[in-house]
This record gives C-alpha cells, structure tokens and sequence, in this order.
C-alpha cells in the first residue's frame, strides 16, 4: 500500500530527560521562605525527637524536665537557664524541648488517621460515583456540622487524656476535608484518557483505582497533609491548655502555657517561649506546605 | 485480507447523557449525543467516521467499545452481543477491540514508564509470563517505531508523535482484531501525521486489522478509508463507499465539508460553500431535518419553490425563507437512486 516499512522518528523530545521529581526539588527551593521553613522543620523535628529519645533513654540533660528543683523556682532567662524557670525549678527550654515530641508526634499521627479514612473514602466516593457518591458526600457535610472541637473536648474528658487518644480524636474528626479534596481529583482524572484507555484493555476498578487514578491524585493530598500538621499541633496545645490534653507533669506547649498563667505578670518567659514554639511550628508547616503546593502546581506562575 | 464480512454491526445505536440541573437534581433534558447510528465495519476494513466537533463522533466511539453506557441499540462484534457481556467474558473481548485516542499525551498516565504503559494489557490478561513480558514490551515500541530502550522512560520525555507511538503500542499490544482511531493525528503537525497514518495503514495491513477511523474533516479520511460515513448531531447522514463519496457526495452537509478540503491546485479551485452559525445543541435538536438551519441547499430551492411550501425562520438574526418539508419531515437514511450501496440522509437530494 505505502512505502514506509521502516519509519524513522524524526520528531525530537520536546522536553529534556530530567525526573519529574528534580524538577519538583528545584521549583520548591526557588521559593526562599519554603526552603528556610523546610529546615527550621527538620531543625524541630530532630531537636524536639532527640530530645525525647534521650529522655527515654533516662538521659536527663542539661536538666531534667520532669523533677522539681525546689532552689531554682522561677528564675528569669540566664545563661544557666536561657528561657527562664517555672513555679517548680524545672528549666523551661528543656521543658519545651520535651514539649515538642508530643505536638509532632500528634500532629504526624493525627494528620496519618485523617489522611488514610480521606483517601479511602474520598477514593471509593469519587471512583463510583452516583448514589454511592451522595451517601458518602451527604455523611461528610453531617461530619462537617460537628463542633469538632467540643467533640474532641467530650471524648478527652470521658477517656484517660493521652497523647494517643488526643491524636486519634483528632484524627477521626479531620479527614473530611481530604476526602472531598480526593473526590474531587477522581471526578476530574477517572475520566481522562489514560483512565479511559486502562477500562479499555480490561483493567479491573482496583487497577484503574491505585496504579491509574490514585498516584495522580496524591499531590494535593500531600500539601494537605502538611497543612494539616499545623491545624493538629494547634488544637493539641488548646486542649493540653484546657487540661484535656497531655497531664503534667509531663510537659507538652500547651500546658506549659496553662501552668504558666497564674505568673503572667511575674514570669513572662513561660508563657512567651512555648506560644513562640507552638507559632514557629505552624508557621514552618503552614509554609512549607505552601511551597510544595506551589510547586506541584505547574500553572502557578513565580510570584516568590 | 479484506472480505465482506462484518467484524462489526451497529444497529439503532443511542447514547443519551441526562442533563440534570436546579434544586435536588430535576432532570432538564437529555443529551442525544449517539441517536440512532447504523453502522458496519467490514474486516480487514477501514471505515472513516467525520463530523464537527459536538456532532457525537468520540461519544460513538467509546459507546460501542462500552466505555459509555449505551442508552440503545445493538452492537455486535463478531458474532457477540457486546451489550449483553459482563465481567469475564467482556475482558476477554476487550483484547479485540481497542482504542487510539485524540490527545497523545492525555492517554498515557504520567506516571508510570512507558515499558508498565504498553506492558498493562499483558499483565491484565496475564498474556505471557513475567519474564517474556519485557521481550515482547520491546518488540511491540519497536513494532511503531520506537527504540525498545524507550520502555524505561516516561511519556513526558518523547514528543507528540512519538507519544502517538506510545498509544499505539499499547493498542497493539494484547492482539485487537479492531480499533477505533479517535482522530488519532488531529493534534500532530502535518508532517507526523503522514507518519502516523502510515503506521496504521503498514499495521492494518500486517496484522489484518479493522479500524473506526474518526476525524473532524474529509481530507484525512480520503487516503485512509474505505468507507466513510458522515455524522452530524448524532446521526449518520451520509454513508457511502469511498470513492463514491467523494465523486458523488449527496448531502449538503458532505458537500459543504468537501468544499472545506483545501486544494493545492489554485486553478481548480471550486466555489466555497461555507456554513454559518454552529451546531445545534444535541438537547435541543431542530425539527424536521436536523441541518436545515445551515443547510444552503433547501435555501436555494426556496428561491424558486411556491410560497405554500416554504417557512420563514430565524438564522443569525434574520429571516430566511427554506422549504417547509425541511422543517416538517424527519429524514432517514436511504439509498441513493443511482446507486443502493450509497445511503443518504437529505430530503431534497
């Protein structure tokens, strides 16, 4: 018929051979403020972790966070204790040192719960759609009519407050968002070409779902989860400020501040330092997770 | 390879989307995007399908391989009721039909290397074991013209063509016996797309492949179908062979997209019949004749026809005068006069 048993491509890669991901790393550490936040999290993370592994580990310096140090009650910031002393001797710096594992560890494992149910129903909402779709949905705007945060008040007063608990309670409260957000990213890709072309050769709904629909989907989920650390660590310091949430004397930021209260007027450092720890914290996911929306965002254009 | 058997009938076919809106979801109306398609693909055959974007084309396309749900009608694919399968047996009849799609880099998922992209189909049907797999991934980039190395790499790094390749492949890869090519070179500049269409044509003719070719316009399906049937707003309103098409187009509407070829030659350049306005909503088809507030024929005959027989309506803002039959009688398709094998949909031809 025609002649061209051999075809030869003559039409070059209209892109060059970098990773997807490379391209990911440069875009996020254009933008200054994502790439100082990154690393200030990083910093607080191994900081407050380190901290707490080595208190684990019955390593209690330079002080020990939890003993009360009945000749050093209340001492102003010093070189010998540069965040000030609380009302029992113990050194605030250390104290919130300690703090921090606990608003890390509620938020990664608040926001991994919420994340999880997110995906899964957000997934199962979107991939099929029709009544199914609508039950779910409906069930989600009645989740999102709960005052969670009174909810999360309810259960911490009938349980033993725990970190766990706390991070569970907050968990099973958050994921609405991310199950809309998931939703919304199958509505849009389970209907594109490559979608198509998998139901076209014979892929089952579990194929098309993790190998097709789901790795696409994932990076909105992602910035959301990192934003989420933010909104965790914050409703764990006003409940530990509430009393609901870690009991002394183990310290977390939010309780740190609760005790300090009643010296406002005489030890400003103990309010002040764990308010600036809680701030930092949020503040660096918050941005970080902003960066990386950005990035992954292609049609965002430079405004850094 | 070509005999007269059809590897595909369709009988009567609908594909009708409800266009629901307002409070708790009323239902307003129904998309007919397919509404009554008759159409066979011979084997071994090409059969080109054309029309205007909006006119149902792709929505066609993807009904009979039943990636949409169809709202009626009958497809058969050789011998089987495609309609009527479910699980089990529609796998195994989706390795004989596949699909080629318009946008080359839409229908390959960013994230995953072309090797897992052209592979799925084997692993989906479990065609050969594990270790062959990447044996025949290779053979098959190479079949379209790709380096077997390419398997590594991702669709973002290899250019529109070469992505058209990537499709292909895939197409290819679990043995179809037919394929809808929905406009696979629309979005390729011109030079790749004599390199696509030749690829097809070298694959149909080694494999003995049917196709659906569908495009927006004549010009492509000229040199690659042997049978080409002309859609607009959901019906076929001209099916005839190839050859007899283009000698003897009878609807007004193939006769205005045949105008629309541009031709090289500027001394045989013919009259342009251009056609105004867009195509009417699907939800909304006009009465009557589904063309007639375009169609410049009935126009013409309405200059000299007898006031009792013509209307007046409103085209663009002013009043025309066509015949009132256009208006009144719904079309069917029917043979032409001259020649039982050409079907037309025009009341006046």
């Amino acid at each position: 018929m025609k002649d061209s048993s051999d075809i030869i491509v003559t039409d070059q890669p209209a892109q060059t051979l970098a990773a997807p991901r490379a391209g990911l790393w440069r875009r996020f550490t254009a933008n200054r403020a994502a790439t100082a936040s990154l690393a200030v999290m990083i910093c607080i993370f191994v900081a407050g972790m380190g901290f707490w592994l080595m208190n684990l580990a019955g390593v209690h310096w330079p002080y020990d966070p939890i003993q009360p140090n009945p000749s050093e009650q209340l001492l102003p910031p010093s070189w010998q204790h540069p965040l000030g002393s609380d009302e029992l001797g113990r050194d605030t710096l250390c104290r919130v040192l300690l703090g921090a594992h606990v608003s890390l560890l509620i938020g990664f494992v608040a926001v991994g719960i919420s994340i999880a149910i997110g995906v899964v129903i957000g997934s199962v909402s979107g991939y099929f759609g029709g009544w199914v779709d609508t039950l779910i949905m409906r069930f989600v705007d009645m989740m999102m009519c709960v005052p969670t945060f009174f909810l999360i008040l309810t259960v911490a007063a009938m349980v033993r407050p725990s970190i766990w608990y706390v991070a569970v309670v907050i968990g099973l409260t958050g994921w609405m968002g991310t199950s809309r957000l998931v939703r919304a990213e199958f509505l849009t890709l389970r209907e594109t070409d490559y979608v198509q072309a998998a139901r076209a050769v014979g892929a089952g709904p579990l194929r098309i779902i993790f190998r097709h629909i789901l790795p696409n989907a994932l990076p909105p989920v992602f910035v959301s989860a990192v934003l989420g650390v933010s909104g965790a660590i914050l409703a764990e310091a006003s409940l530990s400020y509430l009393g609901f949430g870690v009991q002394p004397p183990d310290p977390s930021w939010g309780n740190i501040i609760s005790d300090g209260r009643q010296y406002i007027l005489d030890a400003w450092w103990l309010i002040v330092f764990p308010g600036v720890a809680i701030f930092v914290t949020t503040l660096a996911f918050y941005v970080t997770g902003e960066g990386l929306r950005v990035a992954l965002d292609p049609k965002e254009t430079k405004r850094i | 390879m070509k005999d007269n058997k059809p590897i595909l009938t369709v009988q009567g076919l609908q594909t009708h989307f409800p266009l629901r809106g307002g409070i708790f979801s009323r239902l307003r109306g129904m998309v007919r995007a397919v509404d009554g398609v008759d159409l066979t693909v011979k084997r071994g055959a090409t059969l080109g399908l054309v029309g205007e974007s909006g006119s149902g084309k792709t929505t066609l396309g993807r009904t009979l391989l039943g990636l949409i749900p169809a709202t009626g009608g009958r497809v058969t694919f050789s011998g089987l009721d495609v309609f009527s399968l479910g699980g089990r047996e529609l796998r195994a009849l989706r390795r004989r039909m596949q699909i080629i799609f318009q946008d080359p880099a839409g229908s390959l998922n960013p994230r995953m290397r072309v090797g897992d992209i052209v592979g799925e189909p084997l692993r989906v049907h479990r065609l050969l074991p594990r270790r062959r797999q990447n044996a025949r991934i290779g053979q098959l980039l190479e079949r379209v013209g790709l380096p077997a190395a390419c398997a590594e790499r991702y669709p973002h790094e290899f250019s529109g063509g070469q992505r058209q390749r990537i499709g292909i492949a895939r197409a290819l890869a679990c043995g179809p016996e037919f394929i809808v090519a929905d406009e696979p070179v629309s979005a390729l500049d011109v030079s790749i797309q004599a390199q696509i269409l030749n690829l097809l044509s070298d694959l149909q003719e080694e494999l003995g492949l049917s196709y659906l070719f569908i495009a927006h316009n004549l010009a492509v399906v000229e040199h690659f179908a042997d049978e080409v049937a002309v859609m607009y707003l959901g019906r076929i309103v001209e099916r005839a062979g190839r050859d007899a098409l283009y000698a003897h187009a009878t609807h007004p509407y193939t006769q205005t997209l045949l105008s629309a070829i541009p031709r090289p030659d500027p001394s045989s350049r013919r009259p342009r019949a251009g056609l105004g306005g867009e195509v009417p909503s699907p939800v909304n088809p006009p009465p009557g004749c589904p063309f007639h507030p375009r169609c410049p024929l009935t126009r013409k005959l309405a200059e000299s026809a007898d006031s009792n027989e013509t209307v007046t309506i409103l085209g663009e803002g002013q009043p025309q005068k066509i015949l009132r039959r256009c208006v009144c009688e719904r079309p069917i398709l029917r043979p032409r006069g001259d020649d039982p094998s050409h079907l037309h949909a025009c009341l006046m031809s």
